[in-house]
């Protein structure tokens, strides 16, 4: 354990200390409708909410591993030996000054309220299974903007919950959204009132502590007619020996005219797998956009997609992956058109360092009876070493001819050429390794809110010093 | 010695075949020499050795700079130790500006809790772009990225005119220029000179020294120094051409 006021060290560390656990709430260890009987009774739910749940279970007990597809490290993963609720308690504190002492240190190491003071309307901060943290600026608070914890929500909302809520990914719609389904705690919730256009962005940071745990957070977010935000997450945990599961289920509606960003910076420790269904519906004239980057985890599967629902709907995924060894970035991107005239665009990039594996998938889907509608998607990838490994597996299904669609995919080398140009001028080779790769990834981070692009950044140099030895 | 750039019978090879045999020159700080030779000779092998390039291999022999031998020394300390190589060919560096490579390599030579200041820094890039003719719109391209053979030699000097080095080593930086660039290029290394820079100058071509006029031409064969003199030296090498340097090189192997 570390001692308050203690040197801060800013690094691929950052993130790795704990505390040690004193839980007011404890499910236990393994899965089971008792498990799922305890955390509604934690929660004081309502009966349809532990129907739903138990539901999930037998949906997430019938769906096998999706190993035909994906990597068979999934089958590491023992759902017995994981504690599925771990809590401090079940309501988030407003202030900072109420939150526990060893909760408030850890998100000040993590800059949270600092960054809330710079340049956030709202911050979530979600320790293990509950949100220990929530607050709105009064001014952002004053226009109906709805910003709390999920288990808040059902409580407070559960009229715009319930319409919402397991509509944009439904509980089958793989084994990890049953999952998640089943045993969801935390998340944002985010009601965005008509024409409100929210000025700064809303942030939740995710924290796991508590070794062998699974987190399952569940973020609902509605932009209503022409209203706009962006949401912010990040995310961190201690590293331990043992697997830590991560299982989010994250849904956004934007509502005709509604503009969401979605940015995600991941930076899970190397242990934890990283198994996060996203998924947005944009109704007419609406503009969904996901900005997704992996750097952290030991396996991140992970498609944000976008159902284009409504006429001249747009949909965006801007994602970065970096694989560092042992790690596995399966990540890609969804868009289903299913109106005319929208538009989708994927730009993907990727680097594989040492024996990390990175894998693109990607989904466009266009039927026959549409027109006008258009896709355009980019993948690159970055091999930094000669063991380095990557993957495209693009599906992209067109139908009719009203519609166009470009691919665009290159793989590309860092040399020992270059790098020999730049130790020249003087830059070491990890520096050098790291300003190659900030420069493939330049053109999309541009494109980054500037506090993300500068923590991305960041975390790409700590990554390539760590693996020059 | 202090001030100067001494190269002590280096002995260097790719693989199994040597490239330079007992090679031994000294370059006193404010001085320009230039090595002038065939194809094939070892002149570029010279300027990669000395900056550290992995595959050349050091069998043995010193390069020491202001009595500091930097053999040793992995290729970005050299760099830091004063040692700046103008590439024959500059490598591309996509997504990476002008403006933040310099700023990475400033950076690099300053202690880890200091950084550069950037308006200092812009202003000082400027004035040297302006010197060297550079459109100062190029700042904001990527290094070497879609650049003119004579594009990337600008960028090459400018980027000597930013680290400001104790000694330059300019490999064939005549080579691909028209006769304007290769003017500009040279009156930005003319604008360096001076008690502060010795200078290595590596060409094949007389034509480059009409304009970077040098203190002392050395005339290279086959891994070694075969003959030095004073600027003429490379007017009568042009004239005699390099079958005149198989001969010396069969008198100084006889001597």
């Amino acid at each position: 354990m570390v001692t308050p006021n203690s040197e801060i060290e800013v690094d691929r560390e950052k993130g790795n200390f704990r505390f040690s656990e004193h839980h007011k709430y404890d499910a236990g260890v393994g899965l089971s409708e008792k498990v799922i009987d305890y955390i509604c009774d934690v929660k004081e739910e309502d009966q349809w909410i532990r129907d739903f749940r138990k539901r999930a279970l037998k949906v997430f007990e019938s769906k096998p591993m999706p190993t035909n597809w994906a990597t068979k490290d999934l089958e590491n993963i023992d759902f017995d030996k994981i504690r599925y609720y771990l809590s401090g308690g079940n309501r988030a504190s407003k202030s900072w000054d109420d939150v526990p002492d060893d909760v408030k240190e850890t998100f000040e190491r993590l800059g949270i309220p600092e960054n809330e003071r710079k340049f956030l309307a709202g911050v979530e901060a979600q320790f293990d299974s509950e949100a220990a943290y929530s607050n709105i600026k009064e001014s952002v608070g004053k226009q109906g903007v709805i910003f709390m914890g999920s288990t808040e929500a059902l409580m407070k909302h559960p009229e715009i919950f319930k319409k919402w809520f397991g509509k944009v990914i439904p509980t089958g719609d793989n084994k990890f959204s049953a999952l998640n389904s089943a045993v969801f705690s935390g998340g944002s919730f985010i009601y965005v009132p008509k024409g409100v256009k929210v000025s700064h962005p809303l942030q939740a940071y995710f924290r796991i502590n508590a070794e062998n745990f699974g987190q399952f957070e569940r973020t609902l977010i509605i932009a209503d007619e022409g209203s706009e935000v962006t949401y912010m997450e990040g995310c961190t945990a201690p590293k331990f020996d043992t697997a830590t599961l991560h299982s989010a289920v994250v849904e956004l509606v934007a509502l005709p005219g509604a503009k969401i960003e979605y940015v995600t910076v991941q930076n899970w420790s190397s242990n934890v797998f990283n198994l996060v269904t996203k998924r947005a519906i944009a109704h007419e004239g609406a503009t969904v956009k996901w900005i997704d980057c992996n750097i952290g985890s030991r396996l991140t599967m992970k498609y944000p997609g976008v159902v284009l629902k409504g006429k001249g709907a747009r949909g965006e995924v801007l994602s970065i992956a970096l694989a560092n060894d042992g790690q596995h970035q399966d990540t890609g991107a969804k868009m289903i058109h299913a109106a005319d005239e929208t538009s989708s665009n994927i730009i993907s990039k990727s680097i594989s360092v040492g024996k990390g594996r990175s894998t693109y998938r990607g989904q466009v889907h266009m039927p026959k009876n549409l027109k006008g509608c258009k896709n355009n998607t980019e993948c690159d990838a970055l091999l930094i070493n000669e063991n380095s490994r990557t993957d495209t597996y693009p599906a992209i299904t067109v139908r009719g001819n009203r519609n166009a669609v470009q691919h665009e995919a290159s793989v590309s080398k860092v040399s020992a050429e270059q790098i020999f140009y730049m130790q020249q001028r003087g830059l070491s080779e990890a520096a050098a390794m790291s300003l190659s790769v900030n420069g493939f990834v330049n053109d999309l981070t541009r494109q980054f809110p500037m506090e993300y692009s500068v923590e991305l950044k960041r975390l790409i140099e700590l990554e390539m010093e760590g693996s020059v030895g | 010695m202090s001030n100067t750039l001494e190269i002590k019978n280096l002995n260097v090879s790719i693989g199994d075949k040597q490239i330079l045999k007992d090679f031994s020159l000294t370059v006193p700080k404010g001085e320009v020499h230039a090595i002038m030779g065939p194809n094939g000779t070892g002149k570029s092998t010279l300027a990669k050795a000395m900056a550290g390039h992995p595959e050349y291999e050091v069998t043995s022999g010193e390069v020491i700079i202001d009595g500091e031998n930097i053999m040793e020394m992995e290729a970005d300390e050299r760099s830091r130790a004063g040692l700046f190589l103008a590439f024959q060919y500059p490598m591309e560096i996509p997504g990476v500006t002008i403006a933040n490579f310099i700023r990475a390599a400033l950076n690099a030579r300053l202690p880890d809790d200091e950084e550069l200041n950037a308006p200092d820094y812009y202003k000082e890039l400027y004035a040297k772009m302006d010197l060297l003719k550079i459109d100062r719109k190029f700042t904001a391209r990527a290094v070497n990225d879609g650049f003119s053979g004579g594009e990337k030699k600008r960028c090459e000097i400018l980027q000597m005119a930013m680290l400001n080095p104790k000694y330059a080593v300019l490999d064939e930086t005549d080579s691909g220029l028209d006769i304007d660039a290769l003017k500009v290029v040279a009156e930005g290394v003319n604008s360096m000179r001076g008690p502060n820079l010795g200078a290595l100058v590596i060409t094949h071509y007389q034509r480059l020294l009409d304009y970077i006029v040098p203190d002392v031409v050395h005339v290279m064969y086959d891994g070694r120094i075969v003959k030095s003199g004073d600027k003429n030296l490379a007017l009568e090498l042009e004239s005699k051409g390099y079958e005149w340097v198989k001969e010396l090189a069969g008198e100084a192997a006889a001597s």
